[in-house]
């Protein structure tokens, strides 16, 4: 009978010369470390004679020279030429058959519970991964208080470039811009209009229509000693954005071009005589000009998102900032 | 004389032939991949087969030619946003500039992968143009039509977050307006934005998270879907270009096929394989 694919006998068949050989580069290992003079060299003897007979009756099949094939070893009595196998199809079943009328057999049972438990097993490893990919994004994160140095550096009624970082530990990324302008008091009050220049179309960084005095930039150290940059400018045209052209007024009303909103602005405190930026929000449209200026103030969004009008019911929940 | 000098020169062909065919043979009976391979690269295709249909083998070469790049890339590039103080530049940007100025063969690889990723995108398109002229998308290869958009959409979302990656100016703008144009999305949109971000604001977080989805998460689901695209054409058949005379059954220089069917109209490759008598 000619055996099955698979179940070939093995030729050649089982030797002693791989052990033999195992047995010599144990014996150069050891060497190595109790007498590399003496000991590896003989292991090393051993490895190279028990290689080589290895070698040898391994490639015996292709040399041509006789071969003695060893039956494989399987259990049972060796197989009667005379008996025809059973095929497996025919056999006696390794479970037995369910009972007539039986509604759960216990196959049905292993076989759900096998089901269950992978599934139970692949939720314990999987729903904690995937919640630490997805929630960390979501934490609440605040934004730290920025000391932007003596109020008395913003001249009353100028507009002043204002560069600051968010967190200056991790540099350029956190580099954010306003432009500020003192408005002097409202009932006793400092007032102050604080523009960040974040587009409300897509987040790029607004530029100022009209001059940049860069020659009278000023460097100020605010109070946790991070580096702020003060440029005088006259945004007369209002402020305009390099990327998809949006055009906004000086008290950041959209005037033309895909944005959907004003510019977002800080809320601020004077501590001390000191200017202290707050929290961003976002604006939906600004009335007026300057400290009598009426804000439509709303909780900060994305650029893009509308804040008023019927749009704002695609933009229902916000994450927590 | 010459007699013999044969029959000693051809018994030691028939013992090297031996040995170069006992590994193979070896492979194959543990394995079953000599012949699957021989299965694959062996198969039938229509005769009036023509260049355009290079272009998907085209794609994938380009897709190995990054990931075999990137792979490469990935042993020095930092995806670290942290400033050196004494350079007052990043790690990352720093690493990308090490890469481009000072490493051997630098400046080749990151440039086979940064111009390779535009070659794999334009084949992409390429590929998926003829696969729409010619009709190939039609019964029964409509699954493979969408396995393929998805592809496209990894592939662009490879490109996406592979940008951010040299850390500079431009890398940080176009990043900041792909992540608002997704924050935009109807009622979703800020969520996503805010897990592409790692948060509120685009920082050191949302680095390593580009990374880790650049090289690990979306090749990975590319790989597993080329094998899936391949498994089908292989299942399918390619088929063949419109103007066929051999698929419409009118092509009087060959002999027609029993059935009279080939091509376009018939059901599937390996159906028409199994019709000619299986022999292959």
């Amino acid at each position: 009978m000619e055996p099955q694919h698979g179940d070939r006998p093995h030729s050649p068949g089982p030797s002693v010369y791989p052990i033999g050989f195992a047995a010599g580069v144990a014996c150069i290992l050891v060497g190595l470390i109790i007498n590399p003079k003496l000991i590896a060299p003989i292991g090393a003897a051993i490895a190279i004679v028990f290689g080589f007979l290895w070698a040898r009756d391994a490639t015996k099949e292709f040399r041509g020279a006789p071969v003695h094939p060893v039956q494989p070893e399987r259990g049972g009595p060796p197989p009667s030429t005379d008996a025809a196998a059973v095929p497996a199809d025919q056999g006696e079943a390794a479970m037995p058959e369910p009972e007539p009328g039986e509604r759960f057999p216990r196959s049905k049972f292993l076989e759900f519970s096998t089901l269950g438990l992978g599934g139970v097993i692949g939720g314990l490893v999987t729903v904690p991964a995937l919640g630490f990919m997805v929630i960390p994004a979501y934490r609440k994160q605040g934004y730290p208080m920025v000391d932007l140095g003596p109020l008395t550096n913003f001249t009353e009624g100028k507009w002043f470039v204002t560069k600051f970082f968010m967190h200056p530990e991790t540099g350029d990324v956190s580099h954010r811009t306003a432009y500020i302008r003192n408005n002097g008091f409202l009932n006793g009050k400092p007032s102050l209009t604080i523009i960040s220049n974040r587009c409300a179309h897509l987040g790029c960084p607004v530029q100022p229509n009209g001059p940049v005095q860069d020659n009278q930039a000023k460097e100020i150290k605010g109070k946790n000693g991070q580096e702020i940059t003060m440029i005088p400018t006259i945004p007369a045209g209002g402020y305009g954005c390099p990327c998809h052209g949006g055009q906004y007024d000086s008290e950041g009303n959209r005037v033309s071009g895909p944005p959907v909103r004003a510019l977002d602005r800080y809320d601020f405190e004077v501590v001390d005589g000191r200017l202290v930026l707050g929290k961003p929000y976002s604006v939906a449209h600004v009335d007026g000009e300057g400290k009598n200026a009426r804000i439509h103030k709303y909780k900060l969004t994305g650029p893009g998102e509308h804040v008023d009008g019927w749009e704002q019911i695609f933009y229902p929940l916000q994450p927590p900032h | 004389m010459a007699v013999t000098t044969r029959t000693r020169k051809s018994a030691r062909r028939r013992q090297l032939e031996a040995a170069i065919n006992y590994p193979i043979d070896w492979l194959e009976e543990r394995s079953g991949l000599i012949g699957g391979l021989r299965y694959f690269l062996f198969r039938k295709v229509p005769g009036d087969t023509n260049w355009f249909h290079t272009l998907g083998s085209a794609t994938l070469t380009a897709f190995l030619v990054q990931a075999l790049t990137g792979v490469i890339l990935a042993m020095y590039y930092q995806p670290d946003a942290t400033v050196n103080p004494a350079t007052g530049t990043s790690a990352a940007y720093g690493s990308i500039q090490h890469i481009t100025n000072d490493l051997t063969l630098g400046w080749l690889v990151r440039g086979m992968h940064k111009w390779g990723a535009s070659v794999f995108i334009i084949l992409l398109f390429f590929h998926m143009a003829r696969v729409f002229l010619f009709g190939a998308y039609k019964y029964p290869r409509e699954l493979n039509w969408i396995i393929g958009v998805i592809l496209l959409v990894f592939g662009m979302l490879e490109g996406f977050t592979g940008y951010l990656l040299p850390w500079d100016q431009t890398a940080y703008w176009a990043t900041v307006v792909g992540i608002n144009l997704n924050g935009t999305a109807p009622i979703l949109g800020p969520f996503l934005a805010d897990f592409l971000r790692g948060g509120a604001e685009i920082g050191g977080d949302t680095l390593s998270r580009f990374y880790s989805l650049h090289m690990l998460l979306l090749p990975g689901a590319i790989f597993a879907l080329i094998g899936l695209h391949l498994y089908l054409v292989i299942r399918l058949g390619v088929t063949s270009p419109p103007w066929s005379r051999e698929a419409a059954g009118t092509d009087w220089n060959e002999k027609p096929s029993e059935n009279g069917r080939s091509g376009l109209t018939q059901p599937s490759g390996r159906s028409a394989w199994r019709r000619n008598g299986g022999d292959a």
